[in-house]
């Protein structure tokens, strides 16, 4: 079973008077385990796709199956719990919530899932010394570095267990070394673990790392290749 | 420990200012309640004490058709042994029989009708303010017999002045014409001219002899230490009743109805006043937390990606906010306890009530009563209506959308 299905996904927006398109017939299916990088300049549809995919945004027209499930048939609350239970976001701009430690940030949506403290903690740790911040686990937001917070958010996307994970320009706000720390993570996390990861980027290096590389353009997909993966260099 | 309560409770502090302020708020409207609402139900025992001490009591055993029509015949048999025997078995202030009747008080001058009331100069002091209250003269004493004490309007309307005789003539028990000439030896002044216009008080086994009462007289009166007590002893003193008599135990609120519906109103009056300090408080809370949601609105948005739904998000409004009326309540209980334990051993005053009440010969200070009753009920329903005020944040988190609340500033 695939992990992401798309068939002709439409989205339109309105700006003003003016009709926007978004995504236009997109269409993608996408393998679990796979590494796969969403590129194009910006207003291309990356992020919208991976709304969509994320059932963050509903389509105009098509349809979206993630994990087997139609995305058209489920319920608000549906769509929040799939949300909760399969798929881990990493955004821009970390995200995280300011007023808990890196260690409750990770905690956070596992306490939703109805985890226990214990196994809660103890992923937590886990995760944490994984994305190497270890010893880190009581500082909160403002106390890390804008590269450790993007690590805490991908601890906290990746330690409730998800099948897939969506990053929107996860590299955008780090310096280079840090963008290499964060994608020779990803690369971990989806070799050790399987999670499928969806990447939006237009940043070169990061697009590097993809075993698969979609590129977008007007809401539409231009292009759709595999490709060797090829880290950046660490400066 | 719940994530979701750290959370809730850390929320709170990120604008430490207007959270105290809105504490503050609570607080200050606590407080207030707290102190009126003890004061309130204070000044009520005040109230009820000072009318009931003028003349009343907390209590009278009549005969059970007097006080509608207060017949001579209507009468309380052997009522000094009751009164008596009902002293010894109440753990009152005072018990004291009395007998009353209407006649035609004359002197050298003119005539009023009065209505003369048979005391026992003893026990009279005890169950009512008036002895205390001589203008001129003296209150009468247990050695005298023809001896009046006359109101001080009545006694301008006779022209009489302590040691002039009054004459005054009715109907005795018997249907015969009960006469008697008494020597003025005090003039009340009740500061009440209705009052004072009518009374005259006579030794009580004198009245009994001049309207052939006998025994008999119309009503034992008792006062309690404590309005508390009054049930306990209406159920006492019905059991020391003859049964073979038609006898009543009317309690303060059968003998002055009026004074109940005046607290009442009084009641309704201050709760109005009391609704709209709750409300402000109440849109203070409402105000703090909708700018708070709203503030929050991209990190709800990333909180509403990550899989939790609305529902979730408002409860972490709902608990945020009942940490902040909890705060408000615990504080405003602790600070108007304190004030109120304070108050009501010192008592409460204003300038000029004491020498006011000296005049009544009433309690110059207002003691608030603290009670659980006094202290919870304002908070608690501030409480209430501050957790109320959540529902309208809480409820436009339904209306979020994930991704347009993560486009909304930070």
């Amino acid at each position: 079973m695939s992990a992401v299905v798309c068939e002709a996904v439409c989205r339109t927006f309105h700006q003003g008077d003016a009709l926007i398109t978004g995504l236009d017939h997109v269409s993608l299916e996408i393998q679990p385990g796979e590494f796969l990088c969403l590129s194009g300049p910006s207003g291309s549809g990356k992020t919208t796709l991976l709304n969509a995919i994320g059932a963050l945004d509903t389509p105009d027209g098509g349809e979206i199956t993630v994990g087997g499930q139609r995305l058209g048939s489920l319920s608000r609350a549906e769509l929040a719990e799939l949300r909760l239970r399969r798929i881990g976001f990493v955004f821009q701009a970390y995200n995280l919530i300011p007023v808990l430690t890196a260690r409750e940030n990770v905690e956070f949506v596992m306490q939703v899932q109805g985890l226990s403290a214990a196994r809660r903690r103890a992923v937590a740790d886990e995760m944490l010394a994984a994305v190497g911040l270890a010893g880190l686990e009581e500082r909160r937001p403002a106390q890390l570095s804008g590269g450790q917070q993007q690590r805490v958010a991908v601890a906290r996307a990746v330690a409730s267990g998800p099948d897939l994970v969506l990053a929107d320009e996860p590299t955008a706000n780090l310096d280079s070394h840090s963008s290499a720390h964060l994608m020779d993570l990803f690369e971990q996390l989806n070799g050790e673990r399987g999670v499928t990861f969806v990447i939006a980027t237009h940043d070169p290096g990061v697009m590097g790392y993809a075993r698969r590389l979609v590129r977008m353009l007007d809401g539409r997909v231009v292009a759709d290749e595999a490709q060797t993966p090829q880290r950046m260099a660490h400066e | 420990m719940n994530l979701t309560w750290v959370l809730a409770w850390r929320n709170l502090w990120r604008h430490r200012r207007r959270t105290w302020l809105t504490v503050g708020a609570m607080l200050f409207c606590n407080v207030l309640l707290v102190f009126l609402i003890s004061l309130q139900l204070g000044s009520y025992q005040v109230m009820i004490d000072n009318s009931l001490a003028l003349f009343s009591g907390h209590l009278q055993v009549q005969q059970a058709d007097y006080r509608a029509d207060q017949r001579l015949r209507d009468t309380v048999p052997q009522v000094t042994a009751l009164a008596e025997e009902m002293r010894g078995q109440l753990d009152a202030v005072g018990v004291a029989a009395r007998g009353q009747a209407f006649a035609l008080a004359s002197s050298e001058e003119r005539s009023f009708g009065i209505q003369i009331t048979g005391v026992q100069p003893a026990y009279e002091p005890l169950v009512s303010s008036l002895p205390g209250l001589v203008a001129q003269g003296r209150y009468l004493q247990p050695d005298d017999s023809d001896a009046i004490v006359v109101g001080a309007v009545l006694a301008r309307n006779l022209r009489v002045a302590p040691g002039d005789a009054l004459t005054f003539i009715g109907s005795g028990r018997d249907g015969s014409i009960a006469a008697g000439i008494a020597t003025v030896v005090g003039i009340l002044d009740s500061g009440i001219p209705e009052v004072d216009r009518g009374m005259a008080q006579v030794p009580l086994a004198w009245f009994q002899d001049v309207f052939a009462m006998g025994e008999a007289g119309h009503a034992v009166v008792v006062r309690m230490a404590h309005l508390e007590q009054v049930q306990a002893a209406v159920a006492t003193t019905r059991g020391l009743l003859p049964a073979e008599e038609n006898l009543a135990v009317l309690d303060w609120d059968a003998l002055q109805p009026g004074l109940r519906q005046a607290i009442q109103s009084d009641m309704a009056s201050a709760w109005f006043m009391y609704a709209v300090l709750i409300l402000l408080v109440a849109f203070s809370v409402l105000n703090t937390q909708l700018m708070s949601v709203m503030e929050r609105t991209h990190e709800f948005g990333v909180m509403l990606a990550l899989g939790l739904g609305p529902g979730r998000l408002a409860r972490l409004v709902a608990m945020e906010t009942m940490l902040l009326s909890l705060l408000g309540l615990a504080l405003g209980l602790l600070c108007g306890a304190l004030l109120v334990a304070y108050l009501s051993v010192a008592g409460f005053t204003y300038p000029g009530m004491e020498e006011l009440a000296a005049r009544f010969n009433m309690a110059g200070r207002i003691y608030p009563e603290f009670s659980v009753v006094a202290l919870t009920w304002g908070p608690l329903v501030v409480f209430v209506f501050c957790l109320l005020a959540a529902i309208y944040p809480a409820l436009s988190l339904f209306r979020l959308a994930p991704v347009s609340a993560m486009r909304a500033a930070r």
